[in-house]
């Protein structure tokens, strides 16, 4: 129980086609990371395994059943919304008890399970308050209390910690790892968020214009990107990208190379170039050169290294870790 | 507007306003409260004296008080379920897209700009009219006895003809609370199972109570205050409200004695309903 599969799964909002004939395999039990810049289409494509937009062509399948043409409720997942969708006039207890009413289910029942998620999710104390009295992280975790109670077989994420702040962001991120390791349910989460996209995911699917780029395990992503587009979307900071002769020298039409796969010399290398701004962090550097007739290049270099606006230094990349492109953008195998 | 200088400045240029406030509100309060105590008839203006509280005491105990007193808290009621019914029906019909939703809009919103005395002559003869009257050829075309509205139930055809002028201003304001309604709370519900009932029932009327809660506030203090349409169909023998029976002192009676005390005790009554009201449901407008 708790796979989902996406066969050819299109959608056009009038004359404009915003998935474009999407296949994709989610195992049960796997955490899935959809990322890819805005507006490419992760809502619009969470909302059509949610149920809450109807496909234009294409097929759904659930736990080996054809789903496509089913309600939201009877697909047996359940959803996070960026906002939280929290009914304001209802107590946390009545939020998280809300789906199980809709269901008919008997008082003990209900009561047993808002009080397992409230358990498991450090709400006990605010069962009776209202969503307006609470925090944002504690607003967040009754929306994922509200969809515990289902026992659905995959949740669905949306930007689930895009209002958080920075801490919170971490603390949450933690907690539902956490959580997915507990219940071992399959989880589609999206998010634009690099740091999130590659510790939570066990298979990350880009997204580029309604269409997935690549889909992998994050470091499968990290180490072998399959185009350029993947190449630059993930890793952080982006990759740098270089034509010209020292990619033709190589064979190929454009060559990348990761920030934390340059090195720096003051005395020689591949592209020589003038120090813009460097970054100290303490743990690492930041540096951001002018390389001379190819543009701006991001190195990442010890905490300590000796670097400042204004030197000219030498950058070469790590031969291994360059990554080769054809003129299409794909990569090239080594 | 801090220093000294300023604040009275600043009461200089609001005095003309404030005196103008004044007059308009007080010196009418005033003389009616001067002429309540008063024996004064129209018709016998030469025989006129101190009457100390005899023209309450009469306004109180004429036999019309009481039957006015019912009539003019049950045609509050009335407009007030026509409207808030009417209004969240309208307003969940004109929140979905459908074809020529702009010119409904519109229509819908567009008894509010009729004037009272027309709109209460327009459906007396030519919608309630138990002969020529509209409702009268929909129930002989099914083969009914047409009803006399304004005859056999005068007061429940002014509250028809009130509500009808009402609705608009309910259903604006329903219709705009309605389109507050957060889309992802729409979605969440779908997703928990919540059928078209349930979100009714659920999600939607809660949202709804505090603009509920305002319209009938706002109702309230106008509809106690209803006249034209009492007057203009002839029932105010029947269905005559507070206001009507003050107004039948003075013009029937020319008694300006103890219409000026019925004003008074009307506006007392008024009072006391919109605190009773606030009170109620005044708690909506909180949290
Ligand atoms: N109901 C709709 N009608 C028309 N176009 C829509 C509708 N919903 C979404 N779109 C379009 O579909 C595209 C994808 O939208 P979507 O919300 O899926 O993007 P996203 O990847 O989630 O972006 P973000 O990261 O900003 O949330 C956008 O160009 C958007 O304008
Ligand atoms: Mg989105």
């Amino acid at each position: 129980m708790g796979s989902i599969q996406l066969q050819q799964v299109r959608k056009d909002f009038g004359a404009v086609s915003i998935i474009k004939g999407v296949d994709l395999m989610v195992k049960d039990g796997e955490f899935v990371v959809f990322v890819g810049p805005s507006g490419c289409g992760k809502s619009t494509l969470l909302r059509l395994i949610a149920g809450l937009e109807d496909l234009s062509s294409g097929k759904i399948i659930i736990d080996g059943k054809d789903a496509t043409d089913l309600g939201p409720a009877q697909r047996g997942l359940a959803m996070v919304f960026q906002s939280y969708a929290l009914y304001p006039h209802m107590s946390v207890r009545n939020n998280i008890a809300f789906p199980l009413k809709m269901a008919k289910a008997s008082r003990e029942v209900i009561e047993a399970k808002v009080k397992y998620a409230a358990n498991t999710l450090n709400l006990t104390d605010y069962l009776e308050r209202r969503p307006g009295q609470l925090s944002g992280g504690q607003r967040q975790r009754v929306a994922i209390g509200r969809a515990i109670v289902r026992e659905p077989s995959a949740f669905l994420f949306d930007e689930p910690l895009s209002n958080l702040d920075a801490a919170l962001r971490v603390q949450m991120r933690v907690e539902i790892g956490e959580l997915h390791n507990k219940l071992k349910t399959t989880m589609i989460y999206v998010t634009h968020d690099q740091v999130e996209a590659m510790t939570m995911a066990d298979k990350i699917v880009v997204l580029d214009l309604g269409a997935i780029s690549q889909v992998g395990a994050p470091l499968d992503l990290y180490n072998k990107p399959d185009n350029l587009f993947v190449a630059r979307f993930i890793g952080s900071p982006t990759m740098n990208i270089v034509k010209g002769p020292s990619a033709a020298k190589r064979g190929a039409d454009t060559i990348g190379i990761r920030p934390e796969h340059t090195e720096v010399s003051s005395t020689a290398g591949e592209w020589p170039g003038t120090v813009r701004v460097a970054e100290h962090l303490g743990s690492e550097t930041f540096v951001y050169v002018e390389a001379d007739g190819l543009g701006q290049f991001t190195v990442r270099v010890d905490g300590e290294a000796p670097v400042h606006a204004g030197d000219r230094v030498f950058l070469s990349p790590r031969e291994p870790r360059l990554h080769k492109f054809n003129a299409a953008g794909q990569r090239i195998a080594a | 507007m801090a220093t000294r200088q300023g604040q009275a400045l600043g009461r200089l240029a609001v005095a003309p306003a404030v005196a103008a406030l004044a007059a308009w509100s007080l010196v009418p309060l005033a003389l009616a409260f001067y002429y309540a105590f008063l024996h004064y008839k129209l018709d016998d203006p030469d025989n006129t004296f101190f009457a100390k509280g005899a023209n309450f005491y009469y306004f109180v105990t004429d036999p019309f008080f009481a039957k006015d007193l019912f009539n003019t808290v049950a045609l509050v009621l009335l407009v007030l379920v026509i409207t808030v019914v009417g209004g969240v029906l309208l307003g969940i019909l004109l929140d979905r897209p459908f074809w020529g939703r702009g010119i409904v809009r519109v229509l819908v919103i567009s008894p509010f700009f009729i004037m009272p005395t027309v709109s209460a002559l327009v459906w007396k003869n030519l919608m309630m009219h138990p002969v020529y009257g509209f409702f009268a050829h929909m129930w002989r075309s099914v083969g009914l006895t047409p009803i006399d509205w304004f005859g056999s139930h005068p007061l429940m055809s002014v509250g028809i003809v009130v509500g009808w002028q009402w609705l608009p201003f309910a259903t604006l304001i329903l219709l705009t609370a309605l389109q507050s309604l957060d889309e992802e709370q729409k979605d969440a519900a779908e997703m928990d199972g919540a059928g078209k009932l349930d979100f009714f029932r659920h999600i939607m009327l809660p949202h709804l109570m505090r603009p509920i809660t305002v319209v009938i506030l706002i109702e309230t203090i106008f509809l106690l205050n209803v006249f034209a349409e009492i007057k203009v169909t002839s029932v105010g023998g029947i269905a005559g409200n507070l206001t009507y029976l003050v107004f039948s002192k003075l013009n029937d009676d020319n008694n300006v004695g103890e219409a000026a005390a019925g004003g008074l005790i009307a506006v007392v009554l008024a009072n006391i309903v919109s605190m009773f009201l606030v009170r109620l449901i005044g708690r909506n407008l909180e949290a």
